[in-house]
């Protein structure tokens, strides 16, 4: 690739901390991530990368590497720190299989928008193509599930190429970028100029310009609204809009639901949060999508979880689409008004249009159907009385010990479900899970990069028996690096998501759901976590206490009921309206 | 009953990127995960140095044309798409017709054939002789019906080339794209509620 040098900004020079000399691509590319901001990467060494691991070893007191135990891991741990410190995810790979393990964390984080920087080792240029060892094609690879992705195999490249990377990854909606580096790139000495940040990309143009006519016409929908309804997602919190939307939803009076990623913008307990959306969300916001005449949809993408049947969704209203990527804009559900722009930007022309207003009655008709869903399921949920453990009743504990403070990780299948729709959550940047992919394992090796991104607040990883098993291995990197991050396994014995499709729409043909699972206090006691586990509720809220305030990481397993399922639900192929409450 | 919107015809994307490697796979990809077969593809060096032009065809309906478009543009490395009908650009495809010398010089009518076709001899060899003619498929398609009685030996045929009939280029809108800011007059989704068939951002 030509770096043009116009595709560069103006933009002062940074020195470098080190004399300006020949250094190697491995040393250039360390330099480039001091003067990014990067304080901690996780990573794994290979033959591939190890002149950038033989580098890293002068650099141990600037940036502080977590070894992690697979790559995956890594990948999992960059996007945990990725999204509750709001900076970007550095990770190190090896070449081969270093890279392909990178895989599922790539697309996870493309879909669910997270900015990652991932470095893979390649092997030398001049053996590319003719299968060497621990070859692989990991541009061709990860193309579909990169943002941006490059291959360097000349070191002076490096300085340009991570400017490049970085402004990529953590400008406009944001997402991971890849850039390979063969070995002879690292290696290479160069005459060392420095490393510029980039800020302008000719052909990249990462917020789209606002356009005040939209911002007018959407104002005027809004206020003629009589059951205007705002559909909240992750984009408030990327476009760091936070304030900006509390301000526009208490001004304009109108309710607001989210999706899983955008959980936490504003407080679980705002009066005009009436809770979460789609598939397993609250009755009230499914059921109203269908009725309100006008649709404010803000940093979210219409994800086929949320709107169930899109012929039979929201059609009697009119939609306004708040997105900084105009690809999003139409491609579900068709907007009437499309406000593209940050909607950090967006958001304050909005709430300065747009009338003071409360619209009591309709706000009301959330809370009643709260009342029946609350009555129909989630008393019983929470309050379950006598039998097994719900994992409702677990959460429900929890949210008293941390009062809401905590960073809540979860993990993929039903344990998320009720984690994201029951987690009470005070602050942004405290709810991290995967959304768009569903990625079984991420929880535990995220719960790591979340601690590293917020070393002041209590981390909580909620995963089930599964899912914990697909990554239990990261209790090493727990170990080594001796941070302080507390598991909750909901064990259910089952694979228990898959059981309740199986059991709702497949006559209960149980196949291939009913998982074993090791001792897992004893697992960690090997890492030297330590840990209990509790099938008896009379245990359970002395058991979180005791997790909350042991100092260390520290397993709570907990026995819940083996056949529960996650109410209300939008069965698949039914509209939003069609939600089952049993 | 199908909108003008969802009905399928040819559509022509115009795409201006950098020149870079790997590109052309990932715009690729963006019509394979979606199962559309791309009709024709031509990358070439456009009229700006270091930019790059492709021409894609595809048969589909507006909506997803237009939603594509989108998805390509998205890419870091493009600077811009356009997509227009048929009837909106105008395209040629270049084709070229080997055939046996002996055959054209004892059969005038293949001559003559060949004028009323607006062919052009491009080599002439003792043993074949390879014309070249340009114009729409129906037309390129019609010559080789014509010629396959004569002992047509090879033909092969390029993509298609398509220049944007209003348009008033890219040069002022590349001027744009070089500005560290974008300029003012960058025009957003002017078009998106019109239904019409430009598509910009």
């Amino acid at each position: 690739m030509e770096v043009a040098q116009q595709e560069i900004g103006a933009v002062a020079v940074q020195p470098a901390t080190v004399p300006v000399t020949q250094v190697s691509g491995s040393v250039a590319l360390l330099e480039a991530l001091i003067v990014e901001g990067v304080d901690t990467i996780f990573g794994y060494p290979g033959g591939a990368i190890m002149p950038i691991y033989d580098a890293l070893y002068d650099y141990k007191e600037k940036l502080n590497h977590i070894l992690v135990r697979h790559e995956q891991g890594g990948i999992h741990a960059g996007q945990g720190y990725a999204r509750t410190s709001g900076k970007v995810g550095v990770v190190f790979a090896t070449s081969g299989p270093g890279a392909t393990n990178l895989v599922t964390g790539l697309a996870d984080a493309q879909i669910d928008s997270t900015p990652l920087v991932c470095i893979t080792g390649q092997v030398f240029a001049h053996l590319l193509g003719t299968d060497a060892f621990q070859e692989t094609d990991v541009i061709n690879i990860t193309t579909p599930v990169t943002k941006w992705n490059y291959q360097v195999t000349d070191a002076n490249e490096i300085p340009e190429v991570i400017a490049k990377a970085f402004y990529i990854a953590k400008s406009g909606r944001p997402g991971p970028v890849l850039i390979d580096i063969t070995k002879n790139a690292q290696i290479q000495k160069f005459d060392y100029q420095g490393y510029t940040p980039c800020k302008h990309i000719r052909s990249y143009r990462p917020k789209p310009i606002v356009r005040s006519q939209y911002i007018q016409q959407a104002a005027e929908l809004i206020n003629q609204a009589k059951k205007p309804f705002v559909l909240w997602g992750q984009g408030v919190i990327l476009g760091s809009a936070e304030q900006e939307f509390k301000t526009f939803i208490e001004k304009s009076g109108i309710p607001a639901a989210w999706t899983i990623l955008g959980a936490g913008a504003i407080p679980t307990d705002h009066e005009l949060n009436v809770g979460m959306l789609g598939m397993h969300g609250n009755y009230g916001p499914n059921v109203l999508t269908n009725e309100c005449d006008v649709l404010i949809a803000i940093g979210m993408r219409f994800d086929d979880r949320v709107t169930g049947r899109l012929d039979k969704y929201a059609k009697q209203a009119k939609v306004i689409h708040l997105d900084i990527d105009p690809a999003e804009i139409d491609k579900n559900v068709v907007s009437t008004v499309p406000v593209w722009g940050d909607c950090k930007e967006t958001l304050p022309l909005l709430t300065q249009l747009v009338e003071a207003k409360q619209h009591t009655e309709w706000v009301n008709k959330f809370k009643e159907f709260a009342d029946k869903e609350i009555e129909a399921v989630i008393f019983d949920e929470l309050n379950p009385g006598d039998g097994e453990m719900t994992m409702g009743e677990v959460i429900k504990h929890l949210n008293d010990l941390t009062g809401g403070e905590a960073i809540i990780v979860s993990d993929v299948g039903q344990h998320q479900m009720v984690a994201c729709r029951y987690a009470r959550l005070n602050n942004t940047r405290s709810n991290v899970t995967s959304g768009g992919l569903g990625t079984m394992g991420f929880a535990l090796p995220a719960a790591i990069g979340a601690k590293f991104g917020a070393q002041d607040r209590d981390v909580v990883a909620i995963i089930g028996d599964g899912g914990f098993q697909m990554t239990l291995q990261e209790l090493g990197t727990i170990m080594q690096s001796g941070i302080n991050v507390k598991i909750i396994i909901l064990n259910n014995r089952f694979l228990g998501m898959v059981r309740q499709w199986q059991e709702l729409f497949n006559e209960r043909r149980y196949s291939f759901v009913d998982i074993q699972s090791p001792d897992f206090v004893t697992v960690a006691k090997g890492y030297g976590i330590a840990g209990k586990s509790i099938d008896d509720r009379a245990n359970l809220s002395s058991s979180l206490k005791e997790m909350l305030e042991h100092n260390g990481s520290y397993l709570l397993e907990v026995m819940v009921r083996k056949e529960n399922n996650v109410f209300p639900m939008v069965p698949q192929g039914c509209s939003v309206a069609e939600i089952r409450l049993k | 009953m199908e909108t003008l919107e969802n009905q399928k015809q040819e559509f022509n994307i115009t795409v201006y990127t950098e020149n870079q490697i790997g590109l052309l796979s990932r715009i690729a990809i963006i019509f394979t995960r979606r199962k559309i077969n791309i009709d024709s593809l031509n990358t070439s060096p456009s009229e700006i140095e270091s930019i790059h032009r492709f021409n894609i065809v595809i048969n589909e309906s507006e909506e997803v044309v237009r939603k594509l478009t989108r998805q390509i543009e998205k890419q870091v490395e493009v600077l811009k798409v356009y997509y227009h009908t048929n009837d909106d650009v105008v395209w040629q495809e270049l084709a070229l017709y080997k055939m046996s010398t002996d055959v054209i010089a004892e059969k005038i009518s293949v001559e003559r054939l060949l004028r009323e076709n607006g062919a052009r001899a491009v080599v002439i060899r003792k043993d074949y002789t390879v014309f070249e003619a340009t114009g729409h498929r129906e037309e390129t398609d019609n010559l080789i019906k014509i010629l396959q009685p004569y002992g047509l030996i090879e033909f092969v045929r390029s993509a298609r080339v398509a220049i944007i009939k209003q348009s008033d280029g890219f040069n002022r809108k590349l001027r744009e794209f070089e500005r560290l800011e974008p300029g003012e007059d960058v025009v957003e989704n002017e078009y998106l509620n019109q239904g019409q068939k430009v598509f910009t951002m």
